[in-house]
C-alpha cells in the first residue's frame, strides 16, 4: 500500500514567462505553478499557446528556429533555461507523449531500451528488465511480448502511443508530459491511454495539454485555462469547471469561444 | 420507372450535333505529341545502347571478353586492345573521389539539416547550386593550377618521392569537388525528409543532437543516404574533361594515389576521331564508351531503385 499523500508541493514553476516565435508572441507573461503528483490539463482553443506552454518545460522550444524566450522556468526550483544547465538532464526528468504516437525506426524492444542505452545503460539483462517493466506499466507488454523484436512500425496507433508511453518512462522520469496524446486515437485507445495517467499520476507529476473539455473534466486534478497566449485562470479542477471566476473560462467551457 | 421519368430519361438522350470542338481536337493533339516526345527522349538511351553494341561488334567478334577487359597490353597498332588499365585507372579516380566526398558531404548535408540556423541554410543552398553550375574545364583549370602543383609539394615534402602531380590523387580530389553538390542536394533531400517528430522524441528523452543524428536520423535515412552516394558516384565515373586534364594519362594501370591514371573517358575523348586508320581502333574506343555506358547505367538504376523503395515505404 502506498503511504498517504504529503502535502503536494510545486514541482514546475513558470515566472512571467514569455514566448515569441519570430515577432508574433505566443506566451505572454505566464506565471503558472504545477503541483507534483497530480494531473493538470492545460486547456484552451487552438492557438492559444498550450502546446508552446509544454514544450517550454522541456526545452524542446530550443528546438525551434527563431524563438526567443523571456521570464524563467523552474523545474525543482531550477531555472532551467540557465546557460549553465545540462539540456539533456532535464529531458530526462520528463517523458514526452505526442500527439502522434513517433516510434523510433527500430524494434520494440530497442525503443524502450532507447533512452536507457544513451544514458548509459549496456547490461543486456538490466534492459531485458527494465523494458519488461515498462512495456507493463504501459498496459502493451501481454500484447508484445512474444514480438520484441519487430519492428515497431508494425504496431497499431493506440499500441504505438502506449510504446512511446513506456520508452518516456524507461527513462525513469519524475514528470509525463502530454501534447494532446489521444487526438490520433481511437476511442478505445484513448480510453487506454487516459487510464494510465490516471494511474501514475501517484507517483509521477502530469502535465496534459487538451483541446477536449470532457478529457480535461475526467482526468484533470487542476486546469489552467489559456486564451490567446494568455493565462486567463488556473486552479482546481473542480473550481475552475464549477465556478469559473473570469468571463472568457465560462465562455469557453459553455462552449461559446472556441 | 414511373411514364414520367421515362420520359424525361428520352429527352435527355436525345441526339444533338454539336460543331467540331477545336478545344477538344487541341487538347488531343498536344496532349499525343508530348506523348511522342517523351517516349523519344527515353528510347534515345535504348537507342544509343544498341548502337554503340552494333560498333563494338567488330571488336567482339576478333577479341574475347575476357582479353579485353582483363588483359593490360594496350598497343592498338600491334591489335592489343587490353582496357584493364583503363578499367583500373577509372575505378581508383572515382574510388578516390568516393572516399573524399561521400563523407564530407553526408556531414554537410547533416550540418545543414540539423545544426544550422535557418540563415545560414538560405545562404548556403544557392552557394552549392553554384558549385554544381561550374563548368567542368573550370574544375579542370582549377586542378591544373593549383591541386596538381600542390600534391606535387606534398609528395615532396611528405614523402620524399618527385612526381609531376598529374596522379590519381588529383583526378580524385578535383573529382570530389564535382560531385560534392550532387550528393549534398540529395542528402539534403532525404534528411530533411525525416519526420522532425523523430527527432523530437529522442530529444526529449535527453538524447543529445549528435546521438539523435546517429540512432535515429542516419538509421532512417540510411538507404537514402546510400543512394545519394552512389548518384554521385556514378557522376564521377563519366566524368571527362577536368578529369583528362589532371590525370596524367599513361596507359598503365595505377599502383598508388601518386601514379598517374589514364580513365576511360579521357581516352575516348583523347583519341576517338584521330588514327582512325589503325584497323578495330574505333571499335575498340567505342567498346570502351559501351563499358562506361553500361557501368553508369547499372549504378543509376540502382539507386532509383533504392530512392523509390523509400518513397514507396513512405518514410
Amino acid at each position: 500500500m502506498q503511504p498517504p499523500k504529503p502535502e503536494s508541493r510545486t514541482h514546475i514553476q513558470t515566472k512571467n514567462l514569455s514566448v515569441y516565435y519570430k515577432n508574433t508572441l505566443a506566451l505572454n507573461n505566464i506565471s503558472v505553478e504545477i503541483p507534483d503528483r497530480a494531473i493538470t490539463a492545460i486547456i484552451g482553443p487552438s492557438g492559444c499557446g498550450k502546446s508552446t506552454l509544454l514544450r517550454s518545460f522541456n526545452r524542446m522550444i530550443d528546438t525551434f528556429d527563431e524563438t526567443t524566450v523571456r521570464g524563467s522556468v523552474l523545474v525543482d526550483g531550477e531555472d532551467i533555461f540557465s546557460s549553465k544547465v545540462d539540456v539533456t538532464r532535464i529531458r530526462k526528468k520528463m517523458g514526452l507523449l505526442s500527439q502522434r504516437p513517433s516510434p523510433l525506426p527500430m524494434s520494440i524492444f530497442e525503443n524502450v531500451a532507447y533512452g536507457p542505452k544513451i544514458h548509459g545503460m549496456r547490461n543486456r539483462q538490466q534492459l531485458e528488465v527494465l523494458v519488461q517493466k515498462n512495456l507493463q506499466i504501459a498496459g502493451l507488454w501481454d500484447e508484445v511480448k512474444d514480438r520484441l523484436n519487430e519492428s515497431a512500425a508494425s504496431l497499431s496507433i493506440g499500441q504505438q502511443q502506449r510504446l512511446c508511453l513506456a520508452r518516456g518512462l524507461a527513462v525513469e522520469p519524475e514528470i509525463i508530459l502530454a501534447d494532446e496524446p489521444t487526438s490520433a486515437l481511437d476511442p478505445i485507445s484513448t480510453r487506454h491511454i487516459e487510464g494510465k495517467l490516471h494511474e501514475l499520476k501517484d507517483r509521477y507529476t502530469i502535465v496534459i495539454v487538451t483541446h477536449l473539455l470532457r478529457q480535461a473534466r475526467r482526468l484533470a486534478d487542476y486546469v489552467v485555462f489559456m486564451y490567446l497566449g494568455e493565462l486567463i485562470e488556473c486552479g482546481p479542477a473542480a473550481q475552475v469547471f464549477e465556478h469559473p471566476k473570469e468571463q472568457r473560462t465560462q465562455d469557453h467551457i459553455k462552449g461559446v469561444i472556441s | 420507372m414511373t411514364v414520367v421519368e421515362l420520359r424525361a430519361l428520352k429527352l435527355r438522350i436525345k441526339p444533338n450535333f454539336k460543331p467540331v470542338n477545336w478545344r477538344l481536337i487541341t487538347e488531343a493533339i498536344f496532349g499525343n505529341l508530348m506523348l511522342v516526345l517523351t517516349l523519344l527522349s527515353s528510347l534515345l538511351v535504348v537507342v544509343i545502347g544498341l548502337l554503340l553494341f552494333q560498333k563494338c561488334l567488330p571488336i567482339l567478334e576478333t577479341h574475347s571478353w575476357a582479353e579485353l577487359l582483363f588483359s593490360s597490353s594496350w598497343f592498338p597498332l600491334k591489335g592489343d586492345f587490353g582496357f584493364s588499365p583503363f578499367i583500373l585507372g577509372t575505378t581508383w579516380v572515382t574510388a578516390i573521389a568516393a572516399i573524399i566526398a561521400v563523407p564530407t558531404s553526408l556531414l554537410t548535408a547533416i550540418f545543414l539539416t540539423e545544426y544550422s540556423k535557418k540563415k545560414m541554410r538560405t545562404l548556403m543552398n544557392p552557394l552549392l547550386d553554384l558549385l554544381a553550375g561550374i563548368p567542368s574545364i573550370v574544375y579542370g583549370m582549377w586542378g591544373v593550377l593549383i591541386v596538381v602543383p600542390s600534391i606535387k609539394a606534398f609528395a615532396a615534402t611528405v614523402f620524399k618521392i618527385s612526381i609531376s602531380g598529374y596522379s590519381v590523387l588529383a583526378a580524385g580530389i578535383v573529382l570530389a569537388v564535382m560531385i560534392f553538390p550532387a550528393i549534398i542536394s540529395v542528402t539534403l533531400q532525404v534528411l530533411t525528409g525525416v519526420p522532425v517528430e523523430l527527432r523530437h522524441a529522442s530529444l526529449a528523452l535527453g538524447a543529445t543532437q549528435w546521438q539523435t543524428i546517429k540512432k535515429v536520423v542516419l538509421r532512417k535515412a540510411l538507404p537514402g543516404v546510400i543512394a545519394a552516394s552512389i548518384l554521385g558516384v556514378t557522376r564521377a565515373f563519366g566524368e571527362t574533361m577536368a578529369v583528362l586534364m589532371v590525370a596524367g594519362n599513361v596507359a598503365r594501370a595505377p599502383h598508388s594515389v601518386f601514379d598517374p591514371a589514364y580513365p576511360l573517358p579521357a581516352l575516348i575523348a583523347n583519341n576517338y576521331g584521330e588514327m582512325l586508320s589503325i584497323p578495330l581502333y574505333d571499335s575498340a574506343l567505342l567498346l570502351g564508351a559501351l563499358i562506361l555506358f553500361l557501368v553508369v547505367l547499372f549504378f543509376n538504376g540502382l539507386a532509383r531503385l533504392v530512392l523509390i523503395r523509400i518513397e514507396k515505404r513512405g518514410f
